[in-house]
């Protein structure tokens, strides 16, 4: 074969416009995923803290909920989890080959239900700060 | 360099030599090139409605166009025309070096597959009119270029090649026709119609990362023969095999690209995940 041009990842990425539901939810999938391995470690960083003492545990969690952004961050985690989760049913019955033919509607359906959560999410975490 | 203005002139003085067979046929050539472009010019002015293609050029072989660039041809429209009908008309009327694979132009031998506007689909089976216009036209992505818009498909066809796509059994029924039943038929349909244009294969981000994935439609294939009855217990174990390995079946994470972009609109992942859950169950016995 003669030489060949590798036009490189801009094929992938460059083209984010043209991505249909089922590559979105892929991407999002991904993402989530990789989000939530994340925050497992501050999580378990942050819950350490309490095999020194009972009040350093309490001291911790209550500055850091003292701070915006840890609450912004929250909500954050919320929609991260609740599309994974949402999703994660999508994929399930992907795996179980019922209604393949809607799995573009249930990707919409799960972004529009992590939408709605997120949203009636933020005065609980934002609330009294 | 001297001979070449040299030849130009005896060229027009000796009318019965050699060279002037070359230069009849030379000057009957530019002819029909002028032709051709007088032609695409009356067609131009007589058509109200030109299509813009923005077509992908590469030549490694020719010094001045190595360097990928795009193109910029304006076709008349034609009622019904095609992406491969205008790819074809610019070829013939405006750069005869513009290349690009075709043959039956009705989506059947698989050969035009394309990257037209940002998405795999078939040149001769996708009409202008549903197309947002100017049209943009590149090679398949994940492929190696050879020219143009020509891809390498040895790859895709080592993979197609590895599923055993042939019929094959060791269970010989004692009469002399080996029948399929109605619902077997009509449940490896779809399957059958694929026309290994590689358009799927391109559009998998998988595959596009793992070389050894089977892909889209070598697992199509596989799928095609695995659910065929008439091949026996002991066949399908072993297609079901080769469909399990390390880069078979178990590599998709249901995108639904190949689905999405299949001409044929062959239901490639709901096949995929079929023959994961095949893979399982002979897996699994719980007795
Ligand atoms: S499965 Fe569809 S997209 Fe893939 S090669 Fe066959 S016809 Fe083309
Ligand atoms: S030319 Fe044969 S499939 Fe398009």
């Amino acid at each position: 074969m003669s030489q060949s041009y590798d036009r490189g990842l801009i094929e992938d990425f460059g083209r984010w416009k043209e991505f249909s539901a089922g590559m979105w939810a892929w991407i999002f999938h991904k993402f989530t995923g990789w989000v939530l391995i994340g925050y497992l470690f501050t999580h378990v960083a942050v819950l350490s803290s309490a095999t020194v003492s009972g009040e350093v545990y309490t001291q911790t969690l209550q500055s850091l909920e003292s701070l915006l952004v840890v609450r912004v961050l929250e909500v954050g985690l919320l929609a991260v989890a609740a599309f994974h989760i949402l999703n994660g049913i999508r994929l399930l019955f992907v795996d179980l080959g019922i209604g393949l033919e809607a799995q573009d509607k249930a990707f919409y359906a799960a972004m529009v239900a992590t939408g709605v959560i997120t949203i009636a999410s933020i005065p609980t975490f934002l609330g009294g700060i | 360099m001297s001979t070449q203005i040299k030849e130009r002139d005896t060229e027009t003085e000796s009318e019965s030599s050699e060279e002037s067979e070359h230069q009849t046929r030379r000057l009957s050539e530019k002819r029909e090139r002028a032709d051709m472009k007088e032609r695409a010019d009356n067609d131009l002015s007589e058509h109200d409605e030109t299509v813009r293609l923005k077509v992908f050029r590469y030549d490694p072989e020719v010094e001045g166009k190595k360097d990928p660039r795009f193109d910029t041809f304006e076709v008349p429209f034609t009622k019904g025309m095609t992406v491969l009908d205008a790819l074809i008309y610019a070829r013939d009327h405006f750069d005869s070096s513009l290349t690009f694979r075709h043959s039956c132009r009705q989506a059947v031998c698989g050969s035009d597959a394309l990257f037209v506007n940002g998405r795999q689909r078939l040149g001769c089976k996708t009409q202008m009119v549903d197309l947002e216009w100017p049209v943009r036209i590149e090679p398949l992505p994940h492929a190696d270029v050879v020219k143009d818009l020509i891809v390498d498909m040895e790859h895709f066809y080592d993979q197609m090649e590895s599923v055993e796509p042939y019929f094959q059994t060791n269970e010989l029924p004692s009469g002399e026709e080996q029948r399929q039943s109605r619902e077997n038929r009509e449940k490896v349909k779809m399957s059958t119609r694929c026309i290994w244009c590689s358009a799927c294969m391109s559009s998998c981000n998988v595959a596009a990362g793992d070389n050894e994935y089977l892909g889209p439609a070598a697992i199509n294939k596989a799928y095609r023969f695995a659910m065929d009855e008439r091949e026996g217990e002991d066949m399908k174990a072993h297609r079901l095999n080769i469909i399990e390995q390390e880069h078979g079946v178990w590599r998709c994470q249901t995108q639904f690209s190949c689905t999405e972009v299949c001409p044929k609109d062959i239901p490639l992942t709901e096949h995929i995940q079929e023959l994961k859950r095949e893979a399982v169950k002979s897996n699994l016995k719980f007795w």
